[in-house]
């Protein structure tokens, strides 16, 4: 019960965070567009809509499992647990950013949670790999999450990942979020075959494909592969259906998408399912809702004021780092 | 009576698409594949129109399997296409590099010279608006490096339309470079020196072909791409101060104009290069090599360099703008070399 709540609860955060920064990523990009503009530059790729994805498979996973994702990275990152302040202060990059600002959005890098995440398509696999084989050399109970788009399923690191992770038989779990398009490339232009879950024969790991966007099928998918990983059973791979409320990118005018296509995936929103759920079975209340509503929106801007507040880098910091100074 | 000569502005996007459009009138083996390069009309325009023109056999929208159809074009040119391949951003490109630099590169002379792989692969450089270390880099240096790949960079529209139709029609594989900041996309800062006169009918602009851009008598600024309109507006600011600068657009790095950097030294006994890839071992190195094999005794002062300065793209804007040379740091350098 309580983990319900507190899976509706994150998926309310996450939401909650990307339409802020929905927001905030217009300051200063007004009337005239521009990428480079504002109070956050540079490619804005929000994941509202695809919460359940993280919440559903996140919720099964400790403080050190290690999560890799992809260029769309917040909700998995709010999942997992990353600090919101510093991750906020990151995509204002600050100097209090997690990585003093010489990341962004699309790198964020948490230790502390053991997340990271890229913008190259199909980066987040082979680590994932390596991560699960250094869990088994360890002895460490641990498991890995690759996490990307069906987009990423046609890349070549998905598939050698996929071979590497089953005959080393390492606890990586690869779920494939599939929002049905890769920028303006629909899936079914793009793959050969219907469902990625599909392609675990090729490599003899289970497959599971699972529909409707609902956080709690995809927890119970979740959780069963997490469970064989842990139990030293091997990979899997979950194919997960998903809807991108947003553009591919903040300012992507969405002139692919099908007359009616974006409505439908408003219509059945998956925040809106779960409340009403959660609801009819008197696992929240109005207002139990509305406080968690009310909590989220402080959490959001607690990060934001605290971004807006940190100075910017100092102009030395680009040249640290470049490799490890003892 | 003034006479008015027809001067049809184009930004370098239209350009692109324009020598593309055209080359694939004349020649029905001309195709183009690459990621959302139907539709959408390529992330930065370069495709704009030929999917309803040309439909979608001949403009392929590819998945995201960069190195099956960067490698298909290796095939596909042997057996008689001409594909012009784009992948959205350079950085993007080592998923696919064994099929560029140990094949497509090499074949050629692997073969005997029997294999022909007549294939333009274009793609997006740069940084300037805060897209941080994997969508910000240049690395055209890199490619040159490899033996067997023409690798070319146009600064303004005309060069644009004149090098895509020359790469389409050159028989090597040509590494086509456009900085995304002089594209004239509306949703991205463009220098508006790129968006220059485009003549309709086709045409060619030799590839190899250096072009002195402005010419003056103080000083050498030897730039390429987005780096020359800097060059050029930095001239601008030091000609009230009595220094006289030559802009040299290099257009091509494989194969260098070696002659054209010489002459100009050998001018003005001065050289800056100006270099937004990174500064080691790349562009800036080879050419400040070129001047002292060449012009070594004709210099009053030692050569400089300004390019990034070897370390990533950082995200945060006042840092991205602090390892990218601008034309404050242009002006700054000339005139510390001019004193
Ligand atoms: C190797 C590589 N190729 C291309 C790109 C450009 N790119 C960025 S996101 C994207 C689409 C990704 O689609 P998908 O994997 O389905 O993820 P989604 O954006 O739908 O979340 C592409 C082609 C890239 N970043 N890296
Ligand atoms: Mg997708």
């Amino acid at each position: 019960m309580d983990n319900l709540v507190t899976m509706y609860r994150t998926m309310c955060l996450i939401r909650r965070y990307e339409d802020q920064l929905a927001e905030i990523y217009t300051e200063g990009k007004t009337p005239l567009f521009s990428i480079a503009a504002g109070t956050i530059p540079g490619e804005m790729h929000l994941a509202a809509g695809q919460e359940p994805v993280a919440v559903g498979v996140i919720s099964h996973l400790k403080q050190d499992d290690v999560v890799t994702a992809p260029h769309r990275p917040h909700h998995f990152a709010i999942a997992k647990g990353v600090d919101l302040r510093l991750m906020t202060a990151e995509i204002f990059g600050r100097r209090t950013g997690l990585s003093r600002g010489k990341g962004g959005h699309m790198h964020l890098f948490d230790p502390q949670t053991h997340f990271s995440c890229s913008g190259i398509v199909g980066a987040g696999f082979p680590p994932a790999v390596g991560a699960a084989l250094a869990f088994s050399r360890q002895g460490r109970d641990n498991v890995a999450v690759a996490f990307a788009g069906e987009g990423a399923a046609n890349q070549g690191t998905f598939h050698e990942s996929l071979n590497l992770a089953a005959l080393w038989k390492v606890p990586v779990v690869f779920v494939i979020e599939d929002n049905h398009y890769a920028i303006s490339v629909p899936k079914e232009q793009s793959t050969a075959v219907a469902h990625n879950s599909d392609r675990a024969q090729a490599y003899g790991i289970p497959g599971v494909y699972v529909a409707g966007n609902d956080v709690l099928a995809i927890s119970e998918a979740a959780e069963e592969a997490i469970n064989r990983a842990r139990q030293g059973q091997g990979p899997t791979l979950l194919e997960i259906e998903t809807t991108r409320l947003y553009g591919h990118f903040q300012g992507d005018a969405e002139a692919y998408l099908h007359a009616g296509e974006k409505e439908s995936w408003r219509q059945l929103d998956p925040i809106a399912r779960f409340r009403s759920y959660l609801l009819e079975h008197h696992t929240l209340s109005e207002d139990e809702d509305q406080t968690i509503q009310r909590e989220v929106e402080e959490r959001v801007e607690d990060a934001v004021k605290f971004a807006r507040e940190s100075l910017e880098p100092d102009v030395g910091e680009a040249y640290r780092d470049v490799f490890v100074e003892s | 009576m003034a006479t008015t000569t027809p001067v049809r502005k184009l930004t370098m996007a239209r350009a692109i698409s324009e020598a593309i459009a055209q080359e694939m009138e004349r020649d029905p083996n001309v195709l183009v594949w690459g990621e959302d390069v139907g539709a959408y009309g390529g992330i930065f325009g370069a495709t704009q129109g030929l999917l309803e023109r040309f439909g979608s056999a001949r403009i392929i929208d590819t998945p995201i399997s960069e190195s099956a159809f960067i490698g298909a074009a290796i095939g596909a040119s042997a057996e008689g296409l001409r594909p012009i391949v784009e992948l959205m951003f350079v950085d993007f490109f080592g998923v696919a590099m064994d099929q560029i630099y140990n094949h497509l590169a090499k074949n050629h002379y692997m073969s005997g010279g029997s294999v022909r792989h007549p294939v333009v692969l274009m793609t997006a450089i740069g940084g300037g608006y805060s897209d941080a270390a994997q969508h910000s880099q240049s690395l055209y240096g890199l490619f040159a490096h490899l033996p067997g790949l023409k690798v070319i960079v146009p600064s303004n529209a005309y060069d644009a339309k004149g090098m895509m139709t020359a790469a389409i029609r050159d028989d090597n594989p040509v590494m086509y470079f456009f900085h995304k900041g002089l594209l004239g996309l509306g949703w991205m800062p463009s220098d508006d020196l790129a968006e220059v006169h485009v003549p309709e009918t086709p045409y060619t602009v030799p590839l190899g072909q250096a072009e002195v851009v402005a010419e003056g008598g103080d000083i050498s600024v030897i730039a390429i791409g987005a780096m020359v309109p800097k060059a050029l507006r930095a001239r601008q600011r030091l000609e009230p101060q009595g220094v006289s600068v030559e802009v040299i657009d290099l257009r091509t790095l494989v194969p260098l104009d070696r002659q054209t950097i010489v002459d100009s030294v050998r001018k003005t006994h001065r050289a800056l290069i100006v270099d937004e890839d990174y500064r080691s071992f790349g562009m800036s190195a080879e050419v400040a090599a070129v001047i002292a094999e060449e012009a070594l005794e004709y210099l009053d002062t030692p050569v400089r360099r300004l390019a990034v300065p070897d370390v990533p793209i950082p995200y945060s804007r006042v840092l991205e703008q602090a390892v990218i040379p601008s034309v404050d740091k242009i002006v700054e350098a000339i005139q510390l070399l001019t004193r």
